[in-house]
């Protein structure tokens, strides 16, 4: 093992590992059971067009670190701007300075042999103007969609986020991670009525992500709007509702996925707590957090505590198999962390969070799972969605909805809500599609946003509310 | 921190920028998490960056970065003339400059927003609160089985405004604020409440209110079952009216406005709330979370009159959108940050009051619905026609009083609709720091769609 750091990284390490064990020592000079430094070095580049203009070029750099101490049941926990090394100590002390025991060793680093996730064109390689006339083509692709397309945006992001991570029990891990993701937000007018529609493409990607038909994206969206105008009120009430694959996934994502976090399941704030080895759905029912699948947008080499990302089966054929566990709560729980320790920058503290979560295919297909029901409600996409753990009450907004007659789908609804219980809810799950599709979402969890992966096919709920203004 | 700013600006235009602007901020702040009598988690925090905008003509670029050495600034002043290239024209593109203001607007300047006491309190003082809060939770009620976290948080701030064409402005802020998650057990299950207190400093906190809020909401779950479906008298309470304010305040954005993405486009000086309804933005309120003497190009803060008696008197600008209408900036350029460039929004948005206590809005609703709290705001409400559904859990209220809980139900309806069917304002309004920063009084609209069984 090298001590210059892991050697897997390409730009080597953001801080050595003399300073590492430096700023680990200082940290645990008053006690403490655990302490890590994680360092970061984010480098981006944002930009959008709006009014068929290019504007709001912007880019962002940035490094800092944060340092963290374990004992008993407390963190301390200190950040700083930059990676000036007597910066970094007086973090350590800083962390260190409300604990009063004695002086606690850490153990020697080792660099661990963790590889990034590949990714084939640096973004950084491709000049702004080149972004800049992408965005020029998705306006015209957006704006060719309809003459009722009123108004068309789109927004291009990319972020390399550098990290190093070094602490007690002796890790000394590093991963070099880009992202590359677009949007595209139309709005459609006829007369008074006024709609929207917004889609994107992301991942844990370089440029080549957008080397097939970026123009897909600007399409998707203005159809989205363009459907809505023929749109009639949402009907409200108790109805079977089919799913939408790919970012229907969400759903999963919000009524299941947060409370299989560690955090909430062990303060009793989830309403999968204790149902571990339980059925808690059909047997048709089989779904994972898997923070390695290639070039999704919650991938990672390694998690925000230095863990290896891993795939995790959360629901065997019904039965709940697994909680997602950062380092803390592993430990609280005496067993392996499972990688999904993430943090949205070196200024916040990691929490369990997912990584890519999905629905695995089942075997109905979708159009015969539309046909079976008589009367109800297909929500195609959502614009997002929100549970509280703890009583398991969700809400989705569904940006596109369609009354389902007689076992076809038939006219689009607007602003329609689905509303339940998750555990009610994903009881109710009675058929899974063997379709299958990724989206890309951004996650918020105690003030930090982070970039997760929701997956599935087309879902069939045999009954839950649909909120609308029909009555 | 008016120097770097001062440097920063010089740096861009020397890289061949017309004009340049630099904001630089550096920020120490606190967190206290607490969970069953203990720390939980404890968090010191030193951020500091600068943000440069360079123009080009009528192009603008921006760059931004923590390094703020003589070369770190150099390199990002000439980043930002890079990518002032890669934008288009636009005519009304131009930094703003220096104003002063009429003192019945604000001229006669700023309250003082920074309060020694975040200062004053050390560490132990501010974990000692937090850990009141828990233990006043807990203490409330004896079906408050736990509380998930109780989190006090502080930031002590200074910014730095300077640009080529004459800004020069520093200040100073400080801001707390501390809530608590309550759990609450009944015999089908966990309801939580959430209860919150905010301040200048942790002087203005009350740790026993704050533990008693959040052990009553969550209490008064207890039971809850979903409402039939029907369309009836909703009294909004004052923390679910601030996320509905705080939406309407985007749509009086004269960014959102001018580009067709508002319900109220188009509508100025006529009517588009009920007459009862009345509301203003005031970047200088003593108490406003969100004031500062200067907006985030260096614009004076002030008031400005959006919604009276009904009638739309009034939107919101940024030196741009100013420009494009040929008005003046109401100082309503707004930042998160360093690591953003401004942009329109509300500072803080007052409603008026009314004259009806609480029990006096029940009373006036009759048969109805108090909605204490809404989930799915971010994707339930549809921002260019207003249209929203959104999920709820409150009260019902019955003959006048309130009766027994309600869950997993929605709201739905559009926000001028929503604004229309206003019958009547509290007489007591509290400031909401979430989402927004908005004070308000609860509300009674004439009638909204309940989705339920």
């Amino acid at each position: 093992m090298s001590d210059d750091g892991p050697a897997a990284l390409k730009g080597g390490p953001l801080i050595d590992a003399d300073l590492a064990a430096r700023v680990l020592s200082r940290a645990l000079a008053h006690g403490g059971d655990f302490a890590e430094i994680f360092a970061e070095r984010t480098a981006g580049l944002t930009m959008a067009i709006d009014e068929s203009r290019v504007e709001s070029v912007q880019s962002g750099a940035g490094e800092g670190a944060g340092v963290r101490v374990l004992s008993g049941g407390t963190t301390y926990f200190a950040h700083v701007d930059g990676l000036d090394p007597a910066d970094l100590e007086r973090a350590a002390s800083e962390a260190a300075s409300a604990l009063k025991a004695d002086r606690a060793e850490p153990r020697p680093l080792q660099s661990a042999s963790t590889s990034p996730l590949p990714i084939e064109r640096p973004p950084g390689e491709v000049s702004a103007e080149r972004k800049a006339t992408l965005l020029r083509e998705l306006d015209e692709r957006g704006r060719a969609a309809g003459e009722e397309i009123a108004q068309f945006m789109a927004s291009y992001a990319e972020i390399r986020r550098e990290v190093t991570v070094a602490n007690s029990d002796g890790l000394f891990a590093g991963d070099d991670r880009t992202r590359v993701r677009i949007g595209a937000q139309a709005v459609a007018r006829r007369g008074d009525a006024v709609e929207t529609g917004a889609e994107t493409l992301g991942g844990h990607r370089g440029f080549e992500l957008l080397e097939d038909d970026p123009g897909a994206v600007a399409e998707s969206a203005a159809r989205k709007a363009l459907v809505l105008l023929d749109a009639g009120p949402a009907p409200a009430g108790s109805m079977p509702v089919v799913v939408g694959g790919g970012f229907g996934g969400v759903l999963f994502h919000e009524m299941t996925g947060h409370g299989l976090e560690a955090d909430h399941v062990q303060k009793g704030a989830s309403v999968y707590a204790g149902k571990l080895g339980e059925p808690v759905a059909r047997s048709l029912l089989t779904a994972y957090d898997d923070g390695r699948m290639p070039g999704e947008w919650g991938s990672d080499a390694i998690d925000d505590e230095g863990t290896p990302t891993q795939k995790t089966l959360v629901i065997e054929e019904g039965r709940l198999t697994a909680f997602l566990y950062d380092g803390l709560t592993a430990r609280r729980d005496a067993v392996a962390s499972t990688g999904n320790g993430r943090r949205e920058s070196f200024r916040h503290l990691p929490v369990p969070r997912m990584t890519n979560t999905y629905i695995a295919p089942g075997d109905v297909d979708p159009e015969a799972m539309i046909a079976d029901v008589g009367q109800g409600f297909y929500a195609a996409s959502f614009g997002g969605g929100q549970v509280d753990p703890a009583t398991g009450d969700f809400v989705f907004g569904v940006s596109e909805g369609y009354l389902i007659e007689a076992g076809k789908v038939t006219r689009p609804c607007r602003g329609a809500t689905l509303i339940g219980n998750c555990l009610e809810a994903l009881a109710a799950i009675d058929a899974v599609g063997s379709d299958f599709e990724m989206k890309t979402g951004v996650c918020g969890k105690a003030g930090q946003k982070v970039p997760v992966g929701t997956g599935q096919g087309h879902v069939r709920i045999e009954a839950l509310t649909v909120g609308g203004t029909e009555v | 921190m008016i120097d770097v700013a001062r440097q920063a600006v010089e740096a861009a235009v020397a890289a061949g920028a017309s004009d340049a602007e630099a904001y630089a901020s550096e920020d120490r702040g606190r967190e206290v998490r607490a969970h069953g009598g203990a720390v939980e988690s404890l968090t010191a925090a030193t951020k500091r960056g600068i943000g440069i905008r360079a123009w080009i003509g009528a192009r603008a670029g921006y760059a931004y970065d923590t390094d703020l050495s003589a070369a770190g600034i150099a390199t990002l002043g000439a980043r930002a003339v890079e990518l002032a290239w890669v934008a288009d024209e636009d005519e009304f593109v131009a930094p703003p400059v220096p104003v002063r203001l009429s003192p019945d607007i604000g001229g006669k300047g700023a309250p003082e927003l920074s309060d020694p006491s975040v200062g004053e309190w050390s560490t132990r003082d501010i974990a000692e609160l937090t850990l009141r809060i828990e233990k006043a939770t807990l203490a409330t009620d004896r079906r408050v089985a736990a509380v998930e976290q109780a989190v006090y948080v502080d930031s002590a701030e200074t910014v730095a405004i300077a640009s080529s064409t004459g800004v020069d402005g520093e200040y100073r802020t400080s801001s707390c604020h501390a809530y608590v998650q309550a759990l609450a057990k009944g015999d089908d299950g966990s309801e939580t409440g959430f209860g919150f207190d905010l301040g200048r400093g942790p002087d203005g906190l009350d740790p026993e209110a704050i533990g008693a809020e959040g052990a009553e909401r969550a209490t008064a779950m207890i039971g809850a079952a979903k409402p039939a479906s029907r369309s009836c008298p909703v009294v909004l309470d004052p923390t679910v009216a601030a996320s509905f304010i705080a939406i309407v305040g985007r749509g009086l954005c004269a960014s959102a406005v001018q580009r067709g993405r508002s319900p109220f486009a188009g509508r100025l000086d006529a009517a588009v709330a009920a007459e009862a309804f009345a509301i203003f933005d005031d970047g200088l309120d003593p108490a406003g979370p969100a004031s500062a003497p200067i907006d985030g190009e260096g614009v004076p803060r002030r008031r400005t009159p959006l919604i009276e008696g009904g009638v739309l008197r009034g939107y919101l600008y940024d030196t741009y959108t100013a420009r494009r209408e040929g008005v003046a900036s109401t100082g309503n350029a707004s930042r998160s940050g360093y690591r953003s460039q401004p942009s329109v929004a509300p500072s803080n948005l007052l409603v008026e009051v009314g004259e009806l206590s609480f029990d006096e809005l029940l009373r006036a609703a009759g048969d109805g619905v108090l909605v204490t709290d809404v989930a799915g705001l971010h994707s339930g409400v549809n921002p260019v026609s207003g249209v929203f559904s959104v999920g709820a859990t409150g009260r019902a209220i019955r003959a006048g009083e309130l009766a027994e809980p309600l869950r997993e139900f929605t709201i739905a309806s559009d926000l001028v609709s929503m604004l229309g069917a206003v019958r009547a304002c509290g007489a007591a309004a509290r400031w909401v720091p979430f989402g927004g920063s908005v004070s308000t009084p609860p509300l009674l609209i004439e009638t909204m769609t309940i989705a339920g069984s």
